[in-house]
């Protein structure tokens, strides 16, 4: 009812075209069983999934609504929110005139699992389902090839057999893994996407093992929500010292859901450490805020919220108007609505550009 | 400000609410224990339906390791972001000098009353022996 009432306040505002760089379409388990063999369907029937952390059932942090997700997302036609194409549609890409948008499936993903083996079966399973159940039927959706990024090899065997494909746009990692991510171990997951042409997406959150701060495990969901922003800036610092993008200059590297008015500051700590300490990373060879500008671009969602809008933009210029890629995270609990997140006195310019034209350049889409 | 009749008293259970259309406003009208209460569906934050949000009560803290709940059933939480409301008064909780929704006047009417009157909007037959939740807007 209420989504009527909006519907003709909003239509003026669909003139500008939108790519939504973060929806998270969610699978049931039976709906990834085609793609799955039988030992492994039995396996995870009999053991199921395993993070890596030490709450098999559950959140290791409660999530403020059910499944993280806005109250109003659950469809009538039963299951949990984004799991069914005609509403996902319906309140979604219809009613904000979505051109495109990009999927990260998060759960069940497999990812980080605990048996790397069901990690890449679910991976592959859920690339599978996110083609077949949604991209198929919806072409204004693309998928991610989502990889069991603690398997190197495997996550390689994923990307290639993705190669050449457009329904996928990226490769998707999350931001907790079992190491930094500008260690060598990761550096296939690289190679083989530069080869694919493909972006690497690393959403926040996942479960590496490791307590999510360096003094453990904060006591509330609040705390883990900010500590998303300190682990991206730890695995950016890490892959750019590690001298990642030295050894892959074509490797592009999108931050989903982590915030970003931190990424400023965190440029010019780095760029003053490296100032005097440059000969400990000699193959880092020029400021690395230079690399953070040409390799990372930012999503827009959780937008901050500043008391002056105008602030925000400040933050944006620095990072660069040609970097900021709108997203929604529909249908979470922390969803930014396309029409209202925006500093309002954004120029009509840099909002075509963050609402589309950047998404556009680094997928290319049509 | 016109007065509309939106509902039978019988019709929103304590507990319960209804949402309106008056002209292009959306109107949530709250029952809280036989008292009702109406205020513009619009999230003042980003927009989501208070209609769709989640009833609780007011939880507050003193002091660290201390907690006091009350209130149950007079906070509305946004179904989106999870701001809180004041049913009875429209303010969030967090920034209640900035942060309001419009409440507008609500009373029970009896239907004795209503069938003469200068009211708007039935879109339901209104008859003498009902009592009728009637908001001005």
């Amino acid at each position: 009812m209420n989504m009527e009432l909006k519907q003709p306040l909003r239509t003026a505002k669909t003139k500008l075209a939108i790519v939504d760089c973060d929806i998270h379409p969610r699978a049931m388990l039976e709906d990834v069983r085609p793609y799955l063999t039988n030992p492994w369907w039995d396996y995870l029937q009999t053991y199921g999934l395993r993070p890596r952390h030490g709450h098999v059932k559950g959140y290791p942090f409660p999530k403020p609504t059910p499944l993280a997700s806005r109250r109003d997302s659950w469809p009538p036609t039963g299951g949990p929110p984004a799991s069914d194409l005609d509403f996902t549609r319906e309140q979604h890409l219809d009613f904000y005139g979505i051109e495109t948008g990009i999927l990260n499936p998060l759960q069940p993903s497999g990812q980080g699992d605990q048996n790397p083996e069901v990690s890449a079966a679910l991976a592959f399973a859920i690339n599978e389902w996110q083609v077949a159940d949604w991209v198929r039927r919806e072409p204004r959706l693309k998928a991610s090839v989502v990889v069991p990024y603690e398997d190197a090899a495997a996550s390689v065997t994923e990307i290639r057999r993705r190669a050449g494909n457009r329904d996928f746009a990226h490769v998707l990692l999350l931001s907790r893994t079992g190491e930094a991510l500008g260690r060598r171990r990761y550096w296939p997951i690289y190679q083989a996407a530069v080869e694919a042409g493909l972006p690497v997406g690393i959403h926040v959150f996942g479960y590496s093992g490791w307590a999510m701060t360096g003094t453990g495990w904060p006591s509330f969901y609040l705390e883990e929500g900010i500590e998303n922003a300190t682990t991206t800036q730890q695995l950016i610092t890490s892959m750019i010292m590690e001298g990642v993008f030295e050894r892959y200059p074509d490797l592009k590297v999108v931050l989903i859901e982590t915030g970003f008015a931190w990424l400023p500051a965190l440029g010019w700590r780095l760029d003053k450490h490296w100032e005097r300490m440059r000969d400990e990373v000699p193959h880092v060879k020029r400021p690395p805020s230079e690399y953070l500008r040409e390799h990372f671009w930012v999503s827009t969602q959780p937008m901050e919220e500043t008391d002056k809008p105008d602030e925000l933009i400040d933050v944006m210029e620095w990072i660069g108007f040609d970097r900021l890629l709108f997203a929604s995270d529909y249908p979470h609990w922390d969803f930014d609505d396309p029409f209202l997140s925006l500093p309002p006195s954004l120029s009509d310019a840099r909002r075509r550009a963050i609402y589309a034209d950047n998404a556009r350049a680094l997928y290319r889409l049509a | 400000m016109a007065r509309h009749v939106v509902a039978p008293v019988g019709e929103i259970p304590a507990g319960g609410c209804k949402l309106v259309a008056i002209g292009n406003r959306a109107i949530v009208v709250f029952n809280v224990n036989g008292e009702f209460f109406a205020l513009n569906n619009r999230c003042p934050h980003k927009g989501g339906s208070l209609a769709l949000g989640y009833r609780t009560g007011l939880l507050e803290s003193p002091e660290p390791g201390e907690y006091r709940y009350s209130r149950q059933g007079e906070i509305i939480r946004c179904p989106w972001h999870s701001w809180e409301f004041d049913i009875r008064t429209g303010r969030s909780w967090c920034d209640p000098q900035r942060l309001r929704t419009r409440q507008y006047p609500v009373s029970v009417e009896p239907g004795s009353k209503l069938v003469e009157g200068p009211y708007q909007a039935e879109t339901f037959p209104v008859t003498v022996e009902n009592d009728y939740v009637v908001i001005e807007a």
